[in-house]
């Protein structure tokens, strides 16, 4: 019998459904946008800029409704990382990815109510939100209203950094969520880390 | 005291004198400045000192009395905005017949033609660059001219006292913008011109243009002309103006990599200077981001690439897991 842990309180799963919702919607209207002007058209162009600047105006607000909940409840203590042998916990985890899980090993940072993420999701969980979602929403305001972008920055073009940074960081975290997607798969069974989305409670091997 | 009072009143005298000097110098040297200019700014007083402003004076030789009239709104020609046009070295009487400077103006001189752009312009081998004549040929297919025949001229745009080339310049891409825009707002943003040609009543500009996202920003930053014109690619500006059914409605004929902002609005400064950056269309991120047009070839290339790792990857551990998993049964 898996042991179950409630580790995904309402508005973490709230917060969670619509954020997947709204950077898929991001991506797929990202990359029509990206690749306009091809034979196949998969959304209307104008449609697809609609799509994009409302959804990213949405993920903007759901990025408030994270950081405040993080800020004010017991749920920010996951992201806070320990510097301290870090990079060892990174490399046996990456190890256990790459090698130990055909070994049927034992996963080394078993899921706890301390400690939901292994040292790799934490890491990449911080590096998403706290750094590659704030530049996206910024830098897609900054397109938004391109008038207040500095025309020149560092000697450069502030637009082409600005839009470099945009896509560049759109596209990373289009890479991120298809891994994280796949990630998902390894848990108790194969969809019990979705289940978990939806009841709150995780299944531990 | 009065010794201190004549020296004061002395020092204001002499100052004062200084002023006036410092003037006279002042103005002289901006007369002179102008006339080095303006070759003909001289004997262009004789009209502007009545066209140039909003009123005239003239002496009643029987009533011998100076009369003072109104000068009609339409032959008020701005000093300012002449000597900034194309046109500032003309005389007065370059276009317009020499008995004008008769006063009254003689009444058969209002049946005088008025030169075209062409009657001048035309095979002149100094003007080649600007292609009068196909300008001429596209001018005369656009809606403009087909729609109300010889009653729209170049000069309906073209103002010739004020008009100043845009779009051959260094100058800012928004600043091109405001300046041609203003042209067509000129009749279609103003009834009172825009009925002079027909009897239609103005369309609503920003009404007829609602189904356009970010209405303001594209209409401060792209040209009427853009949508509105159709592409030639032998003239910087194209001119002919397309019926409203053929404007540019789908917004990749910009958005994309294959732009047509790249044949219209800086076309000139494509040909200044050309992008080697690997940025799609990169002469227009010097001013402006066009969404689909500015990609990156590079960018792309490596964003593919490592799309395709990361499927790759994730179908490698995938098979591996389940292989695994029938193995340990």
């Amino acid at each position: 019998m898996a042991e179950k842990l409630y580790l995904y309180p309402k508005w973490v799963r709230l917060w969670h459904a619509i954020n997947a919702i709204l950077i898929l919607m991001l991506i797929i209207t990202g990359v029509n946008m990206q690749f306009s002007g091809m034979k196949v058209e998969f959304i209307r162009f104008d449609r697809a800029v609609s799509i994009h600047n409302i959804s990213g105006m949405l993920l903007t607000a759901n990025y408030l409704f994270f950081f405040l909940g993080n800020f004010f409840t017991p749920n920010g203590k996951y992201y806070k990382l320990t510097f301290s042998g870090m990079f060892d916990r990174l490399k046996k985890q990456f190890l256990y990815y790459t090698f130990g899980i055909f070994k049927r090993e034992k996963a080394p940072f078993p899921v706890t109510v301390e400690k939901k993420f292994n040292p790799l999701q934490q890491f990449t969980y911080v590096v998403a939100m706290y750094v590659m979602v704030p530049i996206v929403f910024l830098t897609g305001w900054a397109l938004l209203y391109p008038e207040f972008v500095f025309v020149k920055f560092l000697g450069g073009s502030g637009l082409k950094i600005n839009d470099f940074l945009h896509v560049i960081i759109g596209f990373l975290l289009s890479f991120f969520m298809f891994v994280h997607i796949y990630f998902c798969t390894i848990g108790a069974t194969f969809i019990s880390n979705f289940k978990s989305m939806i009841n709150g409670y995780h299944e531990s091997h | 005291m009065r010794n201190i009072s004549l020296s004061l009143s002395n020092i204001l005298f002499k100052g004062l004198l200084l002023c006036l000097v410092f003037c006279a110098i002042t103005a002289f040297r901006l007369d002179d400045k102008t006339k080095k200019q303006y070759k003909n700014a001289e004997s262009n007083e004789t009209c502007f000192k009545c066209h140039g402003q909003s009123k005239y004076s003239y002496k009643n030789t029987e009533s011998d009395k100076e009369v003072f009239k109104r000068m009609y709104s339409e032959i008020i020609i701005s000093r300012d905005m002449f000597y900034e046009s194309n046109h500032k070295q003309f005389k007065c009487t370059d276009c317009h017949s020499e008995d004008y400077d008769s006063f009254p103006h003689p009444g058969r001189l209002r049946m005088e033609s008025k030169y075209l752009c062409i009657d001048c312009h035309g095979d002149d081998p100094k003007y080649a660059k600007f292609k009068f004549e196909k300008i001429e040929s596209e001018f005369q297919e656009s809606v403009h001219s087909t729609k109300h025949s010889e009653d729209f001229t170049c000069w309906m745009c073209h103002n010739p006292h004020e008009y100043k080339i845009s779009a051959r310049t260094d100058d800012k891409i928004k600043d091109i913008v405001a300046y041609d825009n203003a042209i067509c707002l000129n009749c279609h943003g103003d009834i009172t011109k825009y009925q002079l040609l027909t009897d239609k009543v103005n369309p609503n500009i920003i009404k007829k243009h609602e189904w356009l996202p970010n209405q303001a920003l594209h209409f401060r930053n792209i040209r009427c002309i853009e949508c509105h014109a159709r592409v030639n690619d032998s003239l910087l500006v194209s001119h002919n103006i397309q019926p409203k059914a053929k404007a540019v409605k789908r917004c990749v004929e910009c958005h994309s990599t294959n732009s047509i902002l790249m044949a219209s609005l800086y076309k000139y400064k494509v040909k200044e200077g050309r992008s080697k950056s690997g940025f799609f269309n990169g002469v227009i991120m010097n001013e402006a981001y066009v969404i689909g047009a500015n990609r990156n070839y590079y960018l792309g290339i490596l964003s593919l690439v490592m799309f395709g790792c990361v499927i790759a990857g994730i179908a490698v551990h995938a098979t591996l897991r389940i292989i695994k998993r029938k193995n340990n049964g």
